[in-house]
Order: C-alpha cells, then sequence, then structure tokens
C-alpha cells in the first residue's frame, strides 16, 4: 500500500484536458435552450397545433424549421448530459452504471436524429 | 480497516427540507420528467411526418384529459427547470450565493414558473377551445 495521498500521485501528470467539458456542454446548451424553448412554447400557442395543415404550413417556414432544428439538437444534448450525472449520482460505479450511460446516449441521438430527419421530411414536402 | 455501516450524509430521515434543498431535487426531477417530455415530442413530429391520419389520433390522445393533464406537467416543469436553471447561470457567475439571496430568487422562480405555466395553459385552452 502506498502512503502517497491520491492529490500527489495525481501531481504533475497533467490535466485530463477536458475537465469542463461536460460542465461547459451543460451550460452552452442551457443558454440556447433558454429562448429556443420559449419560442417553442409561444409558437404552440399561436397554430394551437390544431390540424395537421396547419402544423405542416409552420414547419415549411424556413426559419421555424432552423429553430426547432436548434432546439432538438439542444434539446436532447441537454437532456443527456444531465440524465448522465444523475446515473453517476444514484447507480453505484460498476457495468450497470456504464451500461446505463451507454444507452442514455444512444437513445438521446436516435431520438434526436429521428426527429430531425422528420422536420426535414415535412419542411422539404416530401 | 474494519467496515462499519456507517449512515450516509445528508441524513434523509431526520433532514429537515429547506426552500433550498427542495428546489434542488425538483430542478433534478423536473430535468428527468422532461427528457421524457423530449421522447414525446419526437413521437410528435414523427407524427406530423406520418402524415394526417397518423397525426390525427396522436392530437385525440393529447386532447384527452389525461394528454392535456400531461402537457400542463411538461409546461410546468419546462418552466421551472427554465427559471430555475437561469438562477443557477447567476451562481455559476458567482452572483446571488448569499443565503438571502437564495431564499429570494428560490421564491421568485417559484413564483414566475407558476404564473408562467397558469398564462401558457390558459392561451393554449382559448386557442385549442376557440378551434374546437
Amino acid at each position: 500500500m502506498s502512503l502517497q495521498t491520491p492529490l500527489a500521485k495525481a501531481r504533475g501528470l497533467g490535466s485530463a484536458k477536458q475537465g469542463t467539458h461536460h460542465w461547459w456542454q451543460q451550460r452552452l446548451t442551457a443558454i440556447a435552450l433558454t429562448p429556443l424553448s420559449l419560442w417553442f412554447i409561444y409558437s404552440q400557442l399561436i397554430i394551437g397545433s390544431v390540424d395537421h395543415a396547419s402544423v405542416t404550413r409552420w414547419m415549411s417556414d424556413t426559419m421555424n424549421a432552423v429553430l426547432l432544428i436548434l432546439f432538438i439538437v439542444s434539446l436532447f444534448h441537454h437532456a443527456q448530459l444531465g440524465i448522465q450525472v444523475v446515473i453517476e449520482d444514484y447507480i453505484d460505479s460498476g457495468w450497470q452504471k456504464m451500461s446505463s450511460i451507454i444507452l442514455i446516449k444512444f437513445i438521446a441521438l436516435f431520438a434526436g436524429l429521428a426527429s430531425v430527419i422528420a422536420i426535414l421530411k415535412v419542411f422539404l414536402g416530401l | 480497516m474494519a467496515k462499519v455501516e456507517r449512515p450516509l450524509s445528508p441524513h434523509l430521515q431526520i433532514y429537515k427540507p429547506q426552500l433550498t434543498s427542495v428546489m434542488s431535487i425538483i430542478h433534478r426531477g423536473t430535468g428527468v420528467f422532461l427528457s421524457l417530455g423530449a421522447l414525446l415530442l419526437c413521437f410528435w413530429l414523427l407524427a406530423v411526418a406520418a402524415g394526417p391520419t397518423i397525426y390525427a389520433e396522436m392530437f385525440k390522445h393529447l386532447t384527452a384529459w389525461y394528454g392535456i393533464l400531461l402537457l400542463i406537467l411538461f409546461v410546468f416543469s419546462l418552466f421551472y427547470h427554465l427559471c430555475n436553471g437561469i438562477r443557477h447561470l447567476f451562481w455559476d457567475a458567482g452572483l446571488g450565493l448569499e443565503l438571502k439571496a437564495t431564499y429570494q430568487s428560490g421564491y421568485l422562480v417559484v413564483m414566475a414558473s407558476l404564473l408562467m405555466t397558469f398564462i401558457t395553459c390558459w392561451l393554449g385552452m382559448c386557442s385549442v377551445g376557440g378551434a374546437a
């Protein structure tokens, strides 16, 4: 058993280079989501989401499609970063923790991409 | 080293809930709940892309009593998480970290999110109700 403290062991090895990456990504997406989520709610109130035709018309507008894709990408990125922290806090280390994190990241990527494709399909009128 | 099963802190059984700690766990709870909302949003977009028939089917569920209830909960969660998230961003900038300020901003977040939820749901009921 080494008598070295954990700090002494880590000293001199240099930084991990991306120590604040997760934190920074979470704040960046939070800042992006502030206007984007307000815009989304406002848009839904305006169109009323009543019939298919009015939703399609709304999504066919270029600016709406751009903002909607930005909203979706920021939302799923932010969500998986947050869920990752929850998993890291409540699941003890081990394969369950790692596999849950991987699963969450894959689900977020899949659902995010599916949403973007759906938006593009409506936008392009396919 | 002897393995003693010591209780972990914070001792939730005897811990008096304060506004700050309750708001903190609600922030996390609404975050998890909103992630499910993101999946619902994904399904909604897929329904729009799938055409009027499938969209009408989903719309029927979203405007049923359980759909409306779910949407109201999502709207509240979003406004709460949004307002409290802004509170967190101020803390990140080193602002409002004093005990008194955390309580003031806490009450502000609760009131703002409830008010925004009320206004949004009211306007939502008007627009859906008016068209139906």
